[in-house]
């Protein structure tokens, strides 16, 4: 037992003493946070719209003004004819592009049918979805105020409704990414760098001459890092409540407890990728390449999974990120219970056993 | 009994087709200082690695303090003390951490067996606090050595301690080991210096991972008397190249400032040498019939083993 | 007396507070063997480094091949070749690879390069491993390989750090040989060693202790001054004293 103190209070010099990986381990998910929440923000604020009005009536005039005054837009021209439109777009001023057709107000009270026509500038289609639906938005509520005030016989309402995140804030979004992210690297790539740093100092050697068991080098790399993942969950987290004003919805306890878990996975690939490299440099693009290249594209945080072909759906299944991503998700920004997560809870623990099991039976107890 | 039994070690690297190690056998006696000399590449540290159980041998047998190499493997590791031939400690702990840190890796503590480092760890105590990467090679060499005794091993094995280290500091290291050697902890040490095999009770010279000679080294140079002539002249250079032609001269090289010649026929070796140098226009002439050293020992046995 | 191709005067390196190299003075004549020896941390590899223009001094004068060590760094790295037991060859290139990478960054002509490379594979008797990866030759021909290699665009001076650490005794005295050729060419040679019997090969020897030159002379003239049988007994006298590691 002393033997196991004595190991995990080594393991922390070698991590405080090191400039460059108290850097990563403390720095990176600090600037990934921030990064991700305000510069590199998929929330669409004060987009420039032009328009082209040719009604020029009370209630054009009205809902220029509505979309002006919204948070998400401001009227950045008017335009005078179709030919216009093609050019602002090309110039890139504008986002969208809202027509009135002639007889706007007067079609709209007396034949019910009336159509306003939205351009938005596809090349870069989520922004322009998200656009063009908070546009719509806009044009909805006018109807809603106006069907209000006169009950139509066959009005049919469509409500769309954003649930959860009804203000669609990105930050619901990357938050659980940034956490899967920032520990399936860390996790895995510490840890598999740590052993095999020992491994190219020739310390390995000794220690393998010394009656220390395999399962307590292995247990005793882990556990420093495991600490240390555990502060970087408190940290995003913290940013998360603090500073982007996210709530977490569900019970706290549950989500630390998974993250516990997901942090237990990573280590055990990390052991893993340790007991089979042997130079820092292998190590670190394993975790790079092998690890969180899937979790970036399988995690469902930045391409949507559903929309994948067949056989990718299947392999994303293999990739841990995935199943705590939906984790976190669920806890954090629908604030599901236990219950809901049962599934993925094991399959990560499946999945921890089985990458733990063959890393401790690959850790060689002799060189070669 | 001896502590370390080795018999037909083979070892072979890349699927065999490397060499290592050809049915190497030797012994060495309790409280024995064991040399293993040779140069790089010769086999010392695969041999090293075997007795230590870090490598399994392709055939053969070996035994420390009794206890067999791949069976009895968490035996052996409680009993061995091993310094690898690279600086194998943690850079950035200090001294006095990395002493506690394998202390408490063998299950002991530093004050428990403090005195059998005590007259080693005196010399790099006022430094206890310096990161161990920041030490002089001399300090390292002097670290390790603590951190390899600090569980009172019964074997010590030393790779290549001495390597790259300056003459005065190997002096001072193989003081260190006359002393430990009085403690009764039998000491098997590698070394590419030929000149150090006079510090060690017995030596096996090895090349190529075979033994060449194993013995003592008054009895090994003994058994390998030869036609050995020391030869200087004013101009060195030509000298070296002079001494080569002649089909008489069997080898000729430098040993420090004189140049070590040997002859086929034993008779009127000095005569002969002396008329040649002066016929070659050499002046300032001396040749003196010498005792071999263990490198002309190890340079013949090289020769004959080509 | 022909200019000297190494010329130093109160040479001086200082890191903070720490003197390491402590006004050296002396000078290396053109053709000559000069063993530059001392303890570990005794200095020599930042005197070495600061000649080989990699390491600017803090103070004092030097010159290597009759360039100026402070600003005409440049021109000394065209004038040298070094080897180091440490860094020598590409382990995954084979020894015509090697040969022909060297030689390109000297600014050796295709032609030249080709023919250079040729006369070395036959100088060394190295027909059969031309060809094969650098990584599976033993030590000691991997060091002549870069000797040679040190010496390929026919430098003024060649610095070999340590250059026969672990090599077999007979290897060892058949790179002396080529280290005599190299001399005996023109090419100065300056080298440290921790085989004192490698000291008496030399021409002049230099003992460095705590930074400064503590001795130098020719072998023979050193062992008569320190009434000394060998080197090594001259090197212990004035190792012995020295306060400092590295």
């Amino acid at each position: 037992m002393k033997t196991f103190f004595a190991f995990i209070q080594k393991e922390f010099r070698h991590v405080l003493r090191d400039k460059r990986s108290l850097v990563i381990l403390f720095g990176l998910p600090v600037v990934m946070m921030i990064l991700f929440g305000f510069a590199l923000s998929s929330e669409v604020k004060n987009s420039n719209v032009a328009i082209l009005d040719y009604a020029q009536d009370d209630a054009s005039r009205l809902l220029i003004d509505r979309i002006d005054q919204s948070q998400y837009f401001s009227v950045h021209q008017k335009l005078h004819s179709e030919a216009e439109i093609e050019q602002v777009f090309r110039k890139g001023q504008v986002r969208l592009v809202v027509i009135f057709p002639q007889n706007f107000q007067q079609d709209l009270l007396h034949s019910n049918h009336v159509q306003v026509r939205l351009v938005g500038d596809a090349s870069d289609p989520n922004t322009s979805n998200i656009v063009i639906n908070y546009a719509s938005s806009i044009f909805r509520d006018y109807q809603n105020e106006l069907s209000n005030n006169k009950k139509l016989p066959y009005s049919i309402e469509t409500e769309t409704r954003m649930l959860y995140n009804p203000q669609l804030k990105s930050s619901y979004n990357f938050v659980p990414g940034v956490m899967t992210l920032i520990l399936m690297l860390l996790g895995a790539m510490m840890t598999s760098v740590s052993i095999v740093k020992e491994k190219e100092m020739g310390t390995m050697e000794i220690l393998l001459v010394s009656p220390m068991r395999p399962l307590l080098v292995v247990l005793s790399k882990a556990i420093p890092y495991m600490v240390l993942c555990f502060i970087d969950v408190a940290i995003i987290l913290l940013l998360a409540v603090f500073l982007l004003e996210m709530p977490i919805r569900g019970s706290l306890f549950l989500l630390l407890a998974e993250s516990l878990l997901f942090i237990l996975t990573t280590l055990s690939l990390g052991l893993l990728v340790s007991s089979v490299v042997d130079s820092q440099q292998t190590a670190m693009f394993f975790s790079l390449v092998g690890f969180l290249m899937p979790a970036l594209v399988f995690s469902g945080f930045m391409f949507p999974i559903e929309n994948m072909p067949l056989p990718l759906r299947i392999m994303s299944n293999i990739v841990p990120t995935k199943w705590y991503y939906s984790i976190v998700r669920a806890i954090m920004v629908k604030g599901l219970g236990f219950s809901y997560v049962i599934k993925q809870t094991l399959i990560l623990v499946g999945m921890t056993v089985f990458f733990l099991g063959i890393a401790i039976r690959k850790f060689k107890i002799r060189l070669a | 009994m001896a502590t370390v039994h080795v018999e037909n070690i083979k070892k072979t690297y890349d699927k065999g087709s490397v060499l290592a190690l050809d049915n190497v056998s030797f012994d060495v006696k309790s409280g024995e200082l064991f040399g293993l000399i040779g140069p790089d590449g010769a086999g010392k540290t695969s041999l090293f690695r075997i007795l230590t159980t870090l490598l399994l041998p392709d055939g053969g047998h070996a035994q420390v303090a009794g206890l067999d190499v791949v069976n009895d493997l968490w035996k052996i590791r409680r009993i061995v003390g091993y310094m690898p031939g690279k600086f194998s400690l943690y850079q950035d702990l200090s001294i006095e951490e990395n002493l506690q840190f394998f202390a408490t890796v063998f299950n002991t503590t530093v004050e428990k067996n403090y005195h059998l480092i005590e007259d080693i760890y005196v010399q790099i105590e006022p430094f206890k606090k310096r990161l161990a990467g920041k030490l002089s090679g001399g300090m390292k060499q002097k670290l390790a050595l603590c951190c390899a005794l600090i569980h009172e091993p019964k074997v010590l094995f030393l790779d290549e301690p001495t390597t790259g280290v300056d003459p005065v500091s190997r002096k001072e290291f193989w003081d260190m080991l006359d002393r430990l050697k009085t403690r009764g902890i039998t000491i098997v040490v590698s070394t590419p210096y030929m000149d150090e095999a006079s510090r060690c009770d017995r030596i096996a010279l090895i090349q190529k991972g075979k033994i060449l000679e194993l013995d003592t080294l008054t009895k090994i140079i003994g058994r390998h008397a030869q036609n050995l002539y020391a030869v200087n002249a004013d101009n060195r250079y030509q000298l070296m190249h002079d001494l080569r032609k002649p089909a008489e001269i069997e080898s000729s090289f430098a040993f420090g400032e004189e140049q070590h010649v040997t002859l086929r026929t034993p008779e009127n070796g000095e005569n002969y040498l002396i008329d040649y140098l002066t016929q070659t226009g050499h002046s300032d002439i001396t040749v003196r019939k010498i005792d071999p050293t263990i490198e002309d020992v190890f340079i013949k046995l090289m020769l004959e083993n080509q | 007396m022909p200019q000297p191709v190494i010329y130093t005067h109160q040479l001086t390196r200082k890191f903070g507070d720490f003197v390491a190299v402590d006004a050296i003075t002396f000078e290396v004549q053109p053709g000559e063997i000069f063993g530059f020896l001392g303890a570990n941390g005794a200095g020599k590899t930042t005197a070495m480094r600061i000649l080989c223009g990699l390491l600017s001094p803090t103070s004092g004068q030097a010159n290597v091949a009759g360039f100026d060590v402070y600003r005409q760094n440049e021109e000394i790295k065209k004038q040298i070749g070094y080897m180091s037991q440490k860094f020598s060859l590409y382990e995954n290139l084979t020894v015509r690879e090697n040969i022909q990478f060297f030689g390109g960054i000297y600014g050796l002509s295709r032609q030249e390069l080709k023919d250079k490379t040729n006369v070395l594979i036959d100088r060394l008797g190295l027909h059969n491993e031309a060809n094969k990866l650098v990584g599976a030759l033993p030590l000691g021909w991997k060091q002549k390989i870069s000797f040679s290699v040190a010496i390929l665009h026919r430098p003024k001076i060649v610095f070999l750090d340590e250059p026969t650490g672990g090599v077999d005794p007979i290897t060892r005295r058949q790179f002396w040989d080529m280290i005599y050729e190299a001399a005996h060419d023109g090419i100065t040679v300056f080298v440290t060693t921790h085989y004192m019997d490698e000291a008496e090969y030399c021409d002049r020897v230099s003992i460095m202790v705590d930074g400064a030159i503590a001795a130098l002379d020719t072998p023979a003239g050193l062992k008569k001054q320190f009434n000394a049988t060998n080197m090594d007994e001259v090197f212990l006298q004035l190792a012995r004293g020295a306060k400092r590691g590295d």
